[in-house]
């Protein structure tokens, strides 16, 4: 038999050995299957960049039919909620302070005055012409826990709220300074965006937790003395373990695109093959990245630790959560060694986009030089010796 | 296997291992020859288990030349490895595979063609009496199986030459004695065999074996050798009060060591002691002996003389 031909066999037992324990290992498999189909419900439903219902405060001044009126329409943009009412300010500030609300709306008591100036001039527009001291006034005023981003950002939104049905005036009044076409995902749904994103950060856990624990696991549980004293070569041991794990994978992936199709209506634009190489060169580089993982690491349990300091900056800087190109150009540099960086950028433009091979062609060359230098260096790592 | 080798299987000179500050190995020499089976007694951490991994390639000696089956070590490890069998101290199969599962993955592992392997799994299976438990988990097995199960997967690629850590540790003295018959079949078929050991019973039955002390080799030979040379004769002595008389015994500069055994003391005397039955009843002992006899020395007499200290055959570990 020739030796090459013998390194294959030795590769396939090994595989076939991964294979036999894995379908033993209930608890294992369970996860496989459970892990992705659990995570993509609860995120697809509880992820959510459009902050609504915001619980707020409201301090009535004017008491007036405008006022509540005015606190209708507010109301009516689903922004925010007012759970607590309050006199004055100093309770409402109270109130923020506590956490019980994260804004208070105060209306002041010559609501009316303000409202016929700004409607007398500006059409109904927030912003009248700063030129005109009088009418520049605001009707009233937002006090905001400007702490979270979000909730700042998604109040002052409200800055522009126009007023034209509280002064009974076509809408058609108000013309914004630009047109806005919203494509690939026109009803701003979250779950567009999270969905395909979520395929990286499961299959970065998944992939990664399972090889890093691989290497060690043998080690931990005494086997790995009888393995290092067979002809079995680095690389093949290395092969034999990730190679079952890439179907794994591919179940995972399948499992999330199939439901985030079924219940969030997620489409594939792009070309499936595209997906397929996308999909299996991030693939290759998490279980390479693992297997590295499993040289350095003495224990199991020093493996989990190393996976979840991988999956933390997987998550946050990888353009999951927060967009890659509004973060500080050395993060970015960071995101870029992770390979859930490129995934997230191939996965989001084949399904969202209409990306085809060519697209993609780049990230998965990238990711394929990464599975390739991570089996170089596990290889390498892995000695066949115990000093 | 080849044909009849008659250099020796393992050739080791100096052999030195540090761990740091702790010399684990210390000067071994050692020559192991071929279709014998060659024994390491000594107390847990005196370094057989160090001197095992060295002479298997696992680990670099810090010092002093091997040679196994004609191999430098530790150069040409990964072409011994094809030659030798090892059996670890720990069960280093997988209990989460079947017996037949685990013989598979170890065939394949050898490069051993699939017919070759079907018929070499199921001779071993009939060898070591497994067949029945063929598709049983190796973690659900006892002591005396998985020890089988280990010498089977050991074994499967015919090695001319077989480490075993020691085989026995967690296994009944009648598993063990059926455990060894197999030993002795596989000298038979051509293999040679270095086992390690701290049961005097097991020591007795290799053809040479070396005594092993924090590192130091103490003594090496046949076991009749080793007792002809033990520099001790040995005495059997009763007596009403033993506990106070093993004091006694033991305090006197000629006497090496007094062991108690049953109802018996058994008080090993230095050689220069012409007749040590007749030096003790001119000793003024206290209780008085009732009977003195002297008695054939044993390897566990050996031991105590070499090496200065005292393994029970009991199965206590450190």
């Amino acid at each position: 038999m020739s030796a090459l031909l013998q390194s294959v066999r030795r590769v396939l037992a090994i595989l076939s050995k991964e294979l036999t324990q894995l379908r033993r290992d209930r608890t294992t498999l369970g996860m496989v299957i459970m892990i992705p189909l659990i995570q993509l419900v609860l995120f697809g439903y509880a992820i959510n960049t459009n902050v609504r219902h915001i619980p707020a405060a409201l301090v009535d001044q004017a008491n007036t039919g405008l006022s509540r009126a005015l606190t209708e329409a507010v109301e009516a943009t689903q922004v925010v909620r007012f759970t607590e009412r309050y006199v004055d300010i100093p309770a409402a500030q109270d109130a923020i302070v506590q956490g019980r609300v994260r804004a208070a709306f105060i209306i002041p008591p010559d609501l009316s005055q303000r409202v016929a100036r700004s409607g007398s001039v500006g059409a109904g527009l927030a912003t009248p012409p700063s030129t005109d001291e009088q009418t520049s006034r605001p009707v009233a005023q937002w006090i905001v826990d400007g702490s979270d981003t979000m909730i700042a950002g998604a109040i002052k939104g409200l800055r522009a709220m126009p007023l034209t049905e509280l002064l009974r005036r076509p809408a058609n009044r108000t013309t914004p300074t630009f047109a806005v076409a919203l494509f690939f995902n026109p009803e701003q749904r979250s779950a567009i965006n999270i969905v395909p994103g979520l395929v990286a950060v499961i299959l970065t856990m998944t992939m990664v937790m399972f090889t890093s624990a691989a290497i060690v696991r043998e080690s931990e549980r005494g086997n790995m003395e009888m393995l290092i004293n067979t002809p079995v070569r680095p690389l093949e041991l290395m092969l034999g373990k990730i190679v079952p794990y890439i179907g794994i994978g591919l179940v995972q992936t399948a499992i999330i695109l199939l439901l985030g199709h079924l219940i969030f209506g997620v489409p594939l634009q792009g070309s499936p093959l595209a997906l397929a190489v996308a999909t299996l060169a991030f693939i290759g580089a998490s279980l390479a990245l693992g297997l590295v993982l499993s040289t350095i690491a003495t224990s199991q349990l020093q493996a989990m630790q190393m996976t979840v300091f991988i999956l933390l900056p997987s998550i946050l800087l990888s353009g999951f959560m927060f967009p890659y190109e509004g973060m500080p150009v050395p993060a970015q540099y960071i995101a870029e060694v992770l390979p859930a960086t490129h995934f997230m950028r191939m996965i989001r433009a084949v399904m969202l986009r209409d990306a085809g091979l060519t697209e993609v062609a780049g990230d998965s060359l990238w990711l394929l030089g990464f599975t390739l230098a991570g089996l170089l260096v596990a290889s390498l790592r892995f000695k066949k010796r115990l000093d | 296997m080849t044909e009849p080798v008659t250099d020796p299987v393992i050739e080791a000179r100096g052999l030195t291992r540090r761990f740091g500050d702790l010399t684990a190995v210390d000067a071994l020499d050692l020559t192991v020859e071929p279709r014998t089976i060659y024994g390491f007694l000594g107390p847990n951490g005196c370094g057989k288990t160090t001197t095992v991994r060295m002479l298997t390639g696992l680990l670099t000696p810090s010092a002093g030349r091997v040679r196994v089956l004609g191999h430098q070590l530790p150069r040409d490890a990964e072409r011994l490895k094809r030659q030798i069998g090892y059996m670890t101290q720990k069960f280093s199969l997988y209990d989460d595979l079947t017996v037949a599962e685990n013989l598979g993955f170890v065939a394949e592992i050898y490069g051993l063609g699939h017919r070759v392997a079907r018929q070499r799994i199921d001779a071993l299976l009939s060898t070591y009496a497994l067949e029945p438990m063929r598709n049983r988990r190796a973690g659900r097995m006892s002591g005396g199986q998985r020890q089988r199960l280990a010498l089977a997967a050991a074994t499967i690629h015919e090695p001319a030459l077989l480490f075993l850590d020691e085989p026995t540790s967690a296994v009944d003295p009648e598993n063990r004695r059926d455990f060894w018959e197999r030993l002795f079949d596989l000298v038979d078929a051509g293999a040679s065999i270095l086992v390690s050991t701290h049961y005097m019973d097991e020591a007795e039955r290799c053809h040479r074996l070396a005594i092993m002390e924090s590192g130091h080799k103490r003594a090496d030979g046949s076991p009749d050798e080793l007792m002809a040379a033990m520099g001790a004769q040995v005495v059997e002595v009763e007596a009403p009060n033993l506990r106070a008389l093993k004091q006694r015994l033991s305090a006197l500069p000629e006497v090496i060591s007094a062991a108690q055994l049953g109802s018996r003391l058994r008080v090993l005397v230095a050689d220069r002691i012409h007749d040590p039955v007749a030096w003790l009843r001119t000793q003024p002992l206290e209780p008085v002996p009732t009977a003195l006899e002297s008695a054939r020395p044993s390897l566990e007499d050996v031991f105590v003389t070499s090496t200065g200290s005292h393994v029970g055959t009991g199965g206590q570990r450190a």
